[in-house]
């Protein structure tokens, strides 16, 4: 099957294109970008004239809530409202139930995406066994049944001298530690970030300093055994601060933030809703107008959605008493698009945060449009007007604070290795 | 108004009408309450998630005063161990054809969490959420500051103690600076202030002697044995060595000053039982004034103002 998309405005940042041209697929693979292949006859064309062609996306913090979490979301309903989002290859945390500590857990997954079909899997393993903090998982193990990296994800470790020997095993395993900064004491109880917000609803704050002094601990740790850290969903200024600065010093680091850290703060919290309960919390104004302006910076290497799909009772609740997470793989293009019209960032350097440079993170073949690679693409429609309501949500998950905002463009056909898996209403 | 669940944004108008209400149901001896009919027939349910006894038992009487039927109902943590959530309860109860429901719940902002689900008929009144608010407490205690102090625009008041864990302090605060006050002052060690609370409009003291400086309202607030455990403080002993409220801690006060207390107080630990016995204190009448602001924020919500 030969399949030709033509006049689309390619944005293709690990090959530096960017321009209005065609590209043909042959069968699963990229055959050719601007320029037809030799003998070419389409079996298929589409006309994208005033669409954008970007590399399918690549998230890399998604919750499947397979195994155990069933009753919030699946992983075919999961990767189905993925690739709705233009997004191609996810990378699931291993905070499921059991956690995925095990090469069981891992084949589990990548036989049910496959089953469903829809887009590409990726699993982040648990650092410690059952993600308690006290044990090392079988890291070896979870190598070979092909985990991407390992994680304890937002679950406390015993103490620093564990976090150091998981650090240095993870390392020697040549496996990328994700790691969510966090100092679960100095977090206590919280729910909201400490501040007026917090102060005024009577509910507990997560300090500033949750973060900061994680993010310290765990860069003097690095400084002393030069082990490579992901830092993930960093959510203040100060703290992205510090790693800007570490890495301007050598440290070998990269950082994420996601997409509704760029656009909520606490003053957003409206009455008690509790679709803006995360963790981290939204933080204040000048920590988002921090994150945005370091976007463009060599620490922030992903732009992901922080997907956590839940259960309406999950969040039928007073606030503190609710599940933290926002269902956010459908607004995550959305989002990251809005920040380029407002010319927070250049279109380019926000699509390489959403396709080449997370897929370099996770060390996987994707989030370009190179010749020869699986052709996972995602055609943008720019001019579409719509609304997101929890009736055209495909995530299971309808927690999200956006609910009923109306967003300019959106995602008209999605391809996973050369299959339209994805054809927008809309069209 | 439907709902009653916090004092904040609540206009001068508005909290002046209470009060004014309030008043009309007292009698001429400037203390006990008259029995009238405005809410006869009605059922009010007095749904408590915590412990309490003197609030509980004056929203009793208030409802009793004003003719209505009130069904206590205490609900401990067992309710949630069987696993029924707070909106089931709520939906169970609602189905017993309530018209009113008074709630008292440990989470912060779950009055107004119910308030939003609740049929559009049935009001709420929140008798106090979390750390968040205890709006009818905090009427009473305008209650009684306006009746001994007449206006607000003049008044200093020091509020002093567990701002941290206060819903009474927060629903305190918003009242005082809607009706004008012209300075408000906290009083705390700093790990019972919660952050930027002079975002609320409030000066912030560490020491009781430079914060009761002629102050003309001192407020003390109730110190939880709890709090010695999360480090917040080391001993009560060391806690009203430098926060408690003496007699010559409150002579610095305005000569006149008068002394509050949401009660129930807790003698040598954060006031001396001089103090909270002798003639500047006016703890007793606030519990006394509770009943007949409790009467009217019930009757404003029936669409009965009197």
């Amino acid at each position: 099957m030969k399949l030709e998309i033509n006049n689309a405005h390619i944005v293709d940042p690990a090959n530096q294109l960017n321009k209005v041209t065609n590209l043909y697929v042959n069968n699963q693979t990229i055959a050719a970008v601007d320029k037809s292949p030799e003998d070419w006859h389409a079996d298929e064309v589409i006309d994208a004239k005033g669409c954008y062609l970007f590399p399918g996306l690549v998230d890399i913090a998604t919750r499947l809530r397979e195994p155990g979490h069933e009753h919030k979301a699946t992983i075919a309903s999961e990767t189905y409202a993925a690739i709705s989002g233009g997004i191609t290859s996810v990378a699931c945390l291993p905070d499921t139930d059991p956690t995925i500590d095990t090469p069981a857990e891992v084949e589990l997954i990548q036989q049910r995406a496959q089953s469903a079909g829809h887009c590409n899997v990726y699993v982040i393993g648990a650092l410690t066994t059952n993600l308690e903090g006290n044990m090392l998982s079988e890291m070896a193990a979870l190598k070979q049944a092909g985990v991407v990296g390992v994680s304890n994800v937002l679950h406390p470790m015993a103490n620093n001298l564990v976090q150091r020997r998981a650090m240095e095993y993870a390392s020697s395993q040549n496996l990328t530690l994700f790691y969510h900064p966090m100092d679960h004491d100095l977090a206590a109880n919280g729910c909201v970030h400490e501040g007026m917000f917090a102060t005024r609803a009577g509910l507990a704050g997560i300090p500033t300093a949750a973060e900061t002094a994680a993010v310290g601990s765990c860069l003097a740790m690095i400084e002393q055994t030069g082990i490579r850290v992901h830092f993930c969903r960093l959510s203040t200024q100060r703290a992205l601060q510090m790693l800007e600065r570490a890495k301007f010093d050598g440290a070998p680091i990269s950082a994420d933030v996601c997409a509704h850290q760029l656009f909520l703060s606490d003053h957003d919290i409206i009455g008690f809703d509790s679709n803006y309960h995360v963790i981290p919390p939204l933080r204040s104004h000048t920590d988002i107008a921090g994150l945005r302006h370091r976007l463009s910076s060599d620490i922030i290497v992903s732009v992901c959605s922080d997907h956590q799909p839940h259960e309406r009772d999950a969040k039928l609740a007073p606030f503190a008493s609710t599940e933290a997470g926002i269902s956010a793989l459908e607004t995550l293009l959305p989002l990251a698009m809005q920040l380029v019209k407002d010319e927070v960032i250049s279109l380019v350097n926000m699509i390489s945060l959403m396709t080449h440079m997370p897929a370099d993170l996770l060390n996987i073949k994707a989030g370009t449009l190179t010749p020869g690679h699986n052709a996972d693409l995602c055609l943008y429609n720019p001019n579409i007007e719509w609304r997101l309501t929890p009736e055209n949500m495909h995530s299971r998950g309808k927690n999200t604070p956006f609910l009923n905002r109306t967003f300019k463009g959106k995602v008209t056909h999605t391809f996973v290795s050369g299959k339209l898996v994805y054809q927008s209403q809309y069209d | 108004m439907q709902h009653f669940l916090t004092t904040e944004s609540l206009s001068k108008d508005q909290l002046t009408n209470i009060l004014d209400t309030a008043e009309s149901f007292i009698n001429i001896d400037g203390r006990t309450v008259k029995k009238v009919p405005l809410l006869r027939g009605k059922t009010i349910v007095n749904l408590f998630f915590e412990a309490s006894t003197r609030t509980r038992s004056t929203f009793e009487l208030a409802a009793k005063r004003l003719s209505a039927d009130i069904l206590n109902m205490n609900i401990n943590a067992s309710a949630t161990v069987k696993g029924e959530s707070l909106l089931d309860t709520l939906r169970n109860l609602e189905a017993m054809d309530v018209d009113m429901f008074i709630v008292r719940h440990q989470d912060s902002g779950a009055a107004e969490f119910l308030s939003r689900h609740i049929s559009p008929q049935i009001s709420i009144i929140n008798a106090g959420d979390g750390r968040h608010a205890h709006p009818t407490q905090a009427m009473l205690d305008m209650y009684t500051i306006r009746k001994e102090k007449g206006a607000f625009e003049n008044l200093k008041i020091a509020i002093v103690g567990d701002l941290l864990h206060s819903r009474v302090a927060r629903s305190q605060i918003h009242a005082l600076r809607s009706l004008g006050a012209k300075e408000i002052r906290v009083v705390a060690p700093r790990t019972l202030l919660p952050a930027r609370i002079d975002g609320l409009g409030v000066k912030v003291f560490h020491q009781i002697e430079t914060g009761l400086k002629d102050v003309d309202v001192v407020i003390m607030l109730r110190l939880q044995k709890e709090r010695m455990l999360g480090a917040l403080l080391p001993s009560e002993h060391e806690y009203f060595y430098l926060f408690g409220l003496t007699q010559e801690r409150l002579a610095l006060a305005a000569d006149d000053a008068i002394v509050m207390h949401p009660g129930p107080i807790n003698r040598g630990v954060e006031i001396s039982s001089e103090v909270a016995d002798g003639n500047q204190s006016v703890i007793l009448d606030q519990v006394s004034y509770g009943i007949a602001v409790r009467m009217a924020i019930m009757s404003m919500l029936a669409g009965n103002p009197s």
